[in-house]
Formats: structure tokens, sequence, C-alpha cells
């Protein structure tokens, strides 16, 4: 009886063990697959990364081939795309944490946002198509793209803004309005000051989304080789995603070296991104 | 008064005198809330927008093509008028199952190790490396699967095609590992100390545990992460528009190539289509299609979090 | 103020009553706030005190579902009416929280906040204001040399009086203090309560305390109140030494709360 149960005992401390390592095992992989990745794209890409290419224009011929057009076609797009993402979307929060009242309205303008993050990056595409290609007649231009990228990324940054304004304690408010403050100047001198690095790494990690999206812009007919800069808002452009898409899509195999080496541009600009947020969260953390 | 000894003024009297003059700010303070109103209805016209659009076009769609033919029809080949989205339907769920296949086991496994087995340390180390894998491009993804899972796939299944099902599927399940992973790990952190103590003080190993109460506790938001990872699955674009090939095939092999809801789109959207010809309607037709898909999931999703959110 | 009063009440309150949602919170309230006093409202917790003394600045209004009935008059005025401008009460009746709760601005950016949003723009008078402010918290000589850092940096007790010196830059009439001192250590605690005596010269003041014994060190006047009713107002030296209801006598006796 006695020898039973210790060897019973005995079977599930190895079986403790035995899942410890299955799961280490399995987070490992996902580990691993980033790993792989990451060392793909560097071993196939680090010998095209050249100052040239950086400056040049897509070409037809490998050794000409550069990433300029799509990278200042996104950083125009982000240009446009920030602003008008960052106001609607802080403003909604604004509504919404602050001045919505608690009825059905309110309720269906937050379940609304809740839905829009989850619809499908291609069906604002085809939003972008029917009103600010065709209804708008603004064409397969830079603002139309930039438009389009606005309405995908708003609803990230409503969620991440209203979070912020939400964790400034009620005390703050108070101490304000109990000194005559206006709602208003109370949200603008008080509320968003302190809300400010939320708003900011949330926007950060949106709008780097918005700069490694490919799918609503192929819709809305950003180009897949072009040979300027947009000069206006209604330019036609190209982004660095359009353009590793159209070097991955060529037949020949060197051209894969080149998609390597504009996606590890694309990487490097994300990351640096997502390193300012994460900086920006660190640093004004728990300040309450 | 002494208050106002220092001073000689007083400051009530200021701040009445500046009241009077200040109807600019009550002028702000109206029209605030009216801006900020204006702009929250920009979210709620999107959606109209996106249902609207979809619709119309849709619409225009099915006065030349029969709902039926569309819905039941077995072969997708637009431009010989075949508009049976059939085949696209099984590429998309072909490819959401294969990479649910890959996701739930692996992200679940990292959930589990993460929230019962990992320190705080190893935790906070891992949790934001696994999230890289959410913030990478999707088109990245797809030169992975293309150019590194097809090939070393090919060397394995030698009739593999070099555009196929699986090794988009599996990037497809890599992408949204941290997603299930992620949430899944919420979940499982909100389930409170005590029930863990409670079996651990019985002599219950962690596996145990982890297995039958954690798991249970968190039980619906793991369905719901998962749901959501379904979701996205659905909706993918770029990965299995590089990887997965453009050939409408009504097939479960995996080794062939396929075509999704999502990938008709950008090949109907970016080949020779004018404005307002079957072609060009038939892309709103599939992505209403792909849209009531990934909204019912979401709702799906939602309705599980706070229908069972208050468990313990 | 340039209005001349005739009645030396700050607030009348009469026949007040208010309810969350459907609780009722205050039933039936009549009192006479002394102006240039200090008021003490006592009472075990949930007795409705803070209620009461968040009602006086209509503080009370950020939470949602109240309702009133009765009148309040702040120099006869009702405060609930059309004409009262909230934020105008406000201006004349400040508040000083039961936490610290200064602004993550420097010291210097909290003080001038008052005088700030209501349009006062000089340099030098805000200078001005800022230092007699802090002169009448009793904290100047404290923080003098360091206007410009984080008031976060400060101690708790050091915090509040950076609240009321932000409270006194705007020169209310009024100063309504929610349990002032009960995040604070018993040496910030004795600070703040000789500057509460010394503000009692220029302010009138209502402070809600659940410490007995610091009712009866600092306030005139002290207010019993017991499951939202006023059960006794009078001097403080009367109530403590000489209750005229049960309730107050089992209360300060320690017997309940």
């Amino acid at each position: 009886m006695h020898t039973n149960n210790t060897s019973k005992l005995k079977n599930r401390v190895i079986l403790n063990k035995l899942f410890k390592l299955l799961f280490i095992f399995a987070t490992s992989i996902a580990l691993l697959f980033l790993g792989v990745l990451i060392y793909r794209i560097l071993s196939q890409g680090l010998d095209y990364l050249t100052i040239d290419f950086l400056k040049n224009y897509p070409a037809p011929y490998i050794e000409e081939a550069g990433i300029f057009a799509g990278l200042m076609g996104s950083l125009f797009m982000i240009a446009i795309t920030a602003p008008v993402a960052i106001i609607l979307g802080v403003s909604t929060a604004i509504y919404l944490e602050e001045y919505a009242k608690q009825n059905k309205f309110t309720r269906f303008i937050q379940v609304n946002v809740q839905n829009l993050a989850g619809v499908p990056s291609i069906v604002f595409g085809l939003l972008g198509l029917t009103f600010f290609v065709y209804m708008l007649e603004l064409g397969y231009t830079l603002i139309a793209g930039a438009l389009t990228m606005s309405l995908l990324v708003l609803p990230v940054i409503v969620v991440a803004a209203q979070e912020a304004i939400r964790s400034v304690p009620k005390e703050l408010r108070d101490a304000s309005i109990g000194m005559g403050a206006t709602k208003w100047q109370t949200i603008w001198r008080i509320v968003l000051p302190a809300s400010i690095p939320g708003i900011l790494t949330g926007s950060i990690l949106a709008l780097s989304r918005a700069i490694g999206e490919t799918a609503p812009l192929i819709i809305v007919g950003a180009a897949a080789a072009i040979y300027t800069i947009p000069d206006s808002i209604f330019s036609k452009y190209t982004v660095m995603p359009m353009q590793i898409w159209s070097w991955t899509s060529r037949p020949q195999e060197e051209w894969q070296y080149v998609a390597a080496a504009g996606i590890i541009v694309l990487l490097i600009i994300l990351l640096c991104m997502n390193a300012i947020a994460v900086w920006i969260r660190n640093k004004f953390q728990n300040r309450y | 008064m002494t208050k106002k000894a220092n001073l000689n003024y007083s400051v009530q009297e200021m701040i009445s005198k500046n009241k009077k003059s200040n109807s600019l700010g009550n002028l702000v303070e109206k029209l605030v809330p009216i801006f900020l109103l204006f702009c929250a209805i920009v979210s709620v016209l999107t959606t109209i927008g996106i249902v609207f659009t979809l619709l119309k076009e849709s619409l225009t769609f099915f006065t030349k093509v029969s709902l039926k033919d569309f819905y039941f029809g077995t072969e997708w080949s637009p431009w010989t008028d075949k508009f049976g989205v059939a085949p696209l339907i099984t590429g998309t769920l072909l490819i959401t199952v294969i990479a649910i296949c890959v996701a739930l086991p692996i992200g679940l496994a990292a959930a589990i190790y993460l929230s019962e087995y990992a320190s705080e340390k190893v935790r906070r180390t891992i949790k934001p490396i696994l999230e890289i894998l959410a913030g990478i491009p999707t088109v990245v993804y797809g030169f992975f699967a293309l150019t590194f899972v097809s090939p070393l796939l090919g060397e394995i299944f030698t009739d593999m095609k070099i555009f196929n099902a699986l090794s988009a599927g599996i990037v497809v399940g890599i992408m949204i590992i941290p997603m299930i992973a992620s949430l899944s790990e919420d979940a499982m952190s909100a389930v409170p100390r005590s029930l863990r103590d409670g079996a651990l003080g019985l002599g219950a190993t962690k596996f145990e545990v982890a297995i039958k109460v954690v798991l249970p506790a968190a039980l619906s938001g793991i369905i719901a992460s998962v749901v959501l990872a379904i979701s996205r699955a659905i909706g993918e674009t770029m990965i299995v528009t590089i990887a997965a090939g453009a050939t409408p095939n009504m097939t479960f092999d995996p080794t062939q190539s396929i075509q999704t809801l999502t990938a008709f789109i950008v090949q109907g959207a970016t080949g020779d289509t004018s404005y307002h010809s079957v072609i060009y309607n038939s892309i709103y037709a599939v992505g209403f299609t792909l849209f009531v898909f990934t909204l019912l999931m979401n709702i799906l999703s939602q309705y599980i979090s706070r229908k069972f959110r208050e468990d313990y | 103020m340039t209005t001349i009063i005739n009645n030396n009440a700050a607030f009348s309150i009469e026949d007040f009553n208010l309810w969350y949602g459907n609780d009722q919170a205050i039933h039936q309230i009549n009192m006479k706030i002394p102006r240039n006093e200090i008021t003490a409202v006592i009472g075990p917790s949930g007795c409705g005190k803070s209620t009461l003394l968040k009602t006086l600045n209509r503080m009370i209004e950020t939470i949602p579902s109240v309702n009133t009935s009765g009148s309040i008059k702040y120099n006869d005025k009702d405060i609930f009416s059309k004409k009262m401008l909230v934020e105008e009460l406000r201006t004349h009746v400040g508040m000083v929280f039961q936490k610290p709760n200064p602004f993550p601005k420097s010291i210097y950016e909290n003080v001038a906040y008052g005088p700030k949003i209501h349009g006062i723009k000089k340099k030098k008078v805000l200078d001005e204001i800022v230092e007699k402010s802090l002169r009448g918290a009793a904290i100047w000589d404290e923080v003098k040399d360091r206007l410009n850092q984080n008031a976060y940096g400060l101690s708790g007790g050091q915090q509040q009086r950076i609240c009321i010196a932000r409270c006194l830059a705007i020169e209310p009439d009024v100063i309504l203090m929610d349990e002032p001192t009960s995040a604070l250590d018993p040496i910030s605690t004795l600070k703040v309560e000789e500057l509460i005596k010394e503000l009692k010269k220029d302010y009138t003041i209502v402070i809600v305390t659940h410490n007995m014994q610091q009712a009866a060190r600092i306030s005139d006047k002290t207010a019993f109140m017991l499951n939202g009713e006023l059960v006794e107002f009078t001097d403080t030296d009367q109530l403590f030494s000489n209750p005229k209801d049960k309730r107050t006598e089992d209360y300060i006796t320690g017997r309940f709360g």
C-alpha cells in the first residue's frame, strides 16, 4: 500500500517535470521561429543593404534597385496618417471617457470601436477604394492611402488613449474642478498632460502597424514601382511594404535578396519606433 | 485683512474682472464637446461606410450573378464568369485550420509555461519577445513562407507545389501565436492565487494545478483568445497572397495551391478590372462574405469573454 | 467680496436631503455654518459627513445619479440656482482633499494653477501670489529653493501643505477640508493642524474629521452626524463636555463608531 502510493507520487512528479519540459519546448519553438526568420532575412539581405540601396529608386536591374521611393512614401504617408488618426482617436477617447453619458448611444460607439479593431485590414482597403478613391475622386493618390490608413489605426489609438485617460486618478480631476476650473480646462491642463505618455506609446505602436501594412494600400492603388517621391498629397506613391511585395513576387531568385534588404530597412524602422514606445512607457510608468 | 497684506490687489477681484471679459472661454467650453462628439462619430461613420459600400457593390453584383450561384456554386473563375465562392471559402478554412493547429498547442503551452512555471523575470523577458512576432509586418511573413518554409517543406513532401496552403497556413499560425499566448496568459494570471494555493496545499503538482484548476477557470478567456485568433487568420491577406497561390481550388490537400477570400480581393483589385465591371463588384461580394465571417467571430469572442468574466 | 452681508452665516442649510440613486444619504439637515470660524463635522464612517461637505461646493455633482432637495445658501445666494455658476462658487469655496493630490507638475505650477485658469497671466503677479500662498501655508521656507521641482518629490505632509497653498492662491472665502490629515503621520498632522488654526483668521473653515481629538483641538463649533442626520451642532467645548443628545454622548465616549 505504502510503496504503491510512493510510486504514484513519483509518477506524478515525473509527469510534472515532463510537461514542464514540453511547455518550455513549445515556448522555445515560438522563439526559434522568430530567430530563424530574423537570421534568414539578415543573411539574405545584409549584402544588398548599401547606401545606394537606400538612395536609389526601384530599377529593373538588381544592382541599381533601391528603396528610396518606398522609404519616402512611407514617411509622407505617416506624416498625414499620424495627425489625422491621433486627433480623431484622442478626441474620441476624451469624448467617451469625459463627456459621454452612460447611455445606449455611448455603449454603441464603444462596441463599434471594439469591432472596428477586429475588421480585417483589407476591408478597410475596400472602404477606401469606394469612398476616397471613387466617391471623393481622390484617385490612387497619397492622400487616399493615408486617410484609409488613418481609419485603420483609429480604433487602436482610441482604445489606447481611453486606457491612458482612465488611468489618470480621479483625485487630480477633483483638485482641478475644486478650484473652479471648467471641465475643458481640467482636461486640457491636467488630464491630457498626465495621459500623454500612454497616448504616445499607443499611438506609436498603432502607427508602426500602419507602416507595415500592405493589403489595404494595394486595394487603394499604391504603386508597386515608382520613380519619384511624392511632391504633393495628390501624387502617386509607393510604400516600403509595397516595394518588398513587388520584389518578392518576381520569379528570379536574386530579387529575394533585394526584398530581404528592403525588409531589413522596414524592420529597423519598426524596431526604432517600438524602442521609443517602450522607453516612453518605462520612463513614465507608475507615476501616481 | 491680513491675507491681502502683501499684495496691493485682490486675486478674487482680478478673477472676477477676467471672468467678465472671458466670453471666448465660454465659447470654447461649449464648442469642444461638439467637436469631440463629431470625432467620435467618425468611427461610427467608418463602420456604416464599410457596411454601406460592401452592401451596395455586393447588391449590384447580385443583380448580375444570383445568390444561389455565388454561395452554392463550386467553381470560382471570374474571368470566365464562374462565380461560385465555395473554393475561396474552403481555401480560407484550410489556411485557418492549419494555422490553428500550429498556434493553439504552441500558444497555449507557452501561456501555461509563462503563467504557471516561469519566474517573474523570465516571464517579463519572454512575453515581449513573443509579442514581437505579432508586430512583424505580414508581407515579411509572406516572404518567409515563400522563400524558406515552402522550399523546406518541399524537401519532405516531394509533390508539393511552390505555392501551397501548408506553408502559408503554418506561417499564419506563427503570426497568431502571440495573440493566443498573450491573451490566454492574461486569463490564467487572472485566476486568483487562492485557488492555486488550495490545490497546492493538498499536495498537487504544478502540472495538476495548471490542468485541473487554472485551465478550467481561465477557459472562457482562452476560448475567446482562440476565436479572436481565428478571426485574424481568416482576415489575413499578405501571407496567403504571396505564399498560398492564386488557384481557387476546392481541396483539403494542404500541399496544393489554393486561393483565399482575401487573396482574391487582392488579385481582383490589382488585375485588369475596370470600375463597375462584374469582377469589380465581385471583390465586394467576397469582401462582404469575409466581413461577416470575421464580425461573427469577433462578436462571439466578446460574448464569451463578457459572459464568463465574473467567474470568481 | 464687495457685497455687504448682514447675516453672520457663510452657509445656511435648510431642510436639505440628498440621495445616491434610491439611497438617501442625508436626511433633513438644518444648520448655519458661521463665518471666520472653524466648524468640524464628526461622525462614524458612512454617516454622510463627507457627502455634506462635498455638497457645499457642489463637488458631489461629479458623482452621477445624485439628487437633492431643500436649499443651501452661500452668502444668501442659493448654490443650486441657475444663476450660480458652479465654477464661480468653487473659486470662493475651495477644497482640500483627504489624500494629498498635487498635480504631477512643479511646486510653482501647482500653486499657480488656480490663478492661471482664472486668467491671471502676468509672471510677476503669479510670482507674488505663489510666494504669498506658500508662506500662508507655512511651507515657503521648506520649498523656496526648489520651486521648479516636481511636487511628487515632497513628503506626504509637505504635499498636503502644497495643496493648501494651491487652494489659498485664489483667495477663497471658505476652505472645505475632507479629513485632510487622515493620510499623514502624527508630526505632519500637527503641522497641518497648526496651519489650520492660523488660517482661521482669514478664512471660514469647514473640516470633516474622523478624529474626535482633532475636532476638539482645532474647531470652534462641532457638528455630530449619524446615519445622514445632524444629531447635534453647537460650540465644540459644549459638545464634548456636555452633549445634549444621548447618541452624541455614546459616540464621543467611544461606545460605538
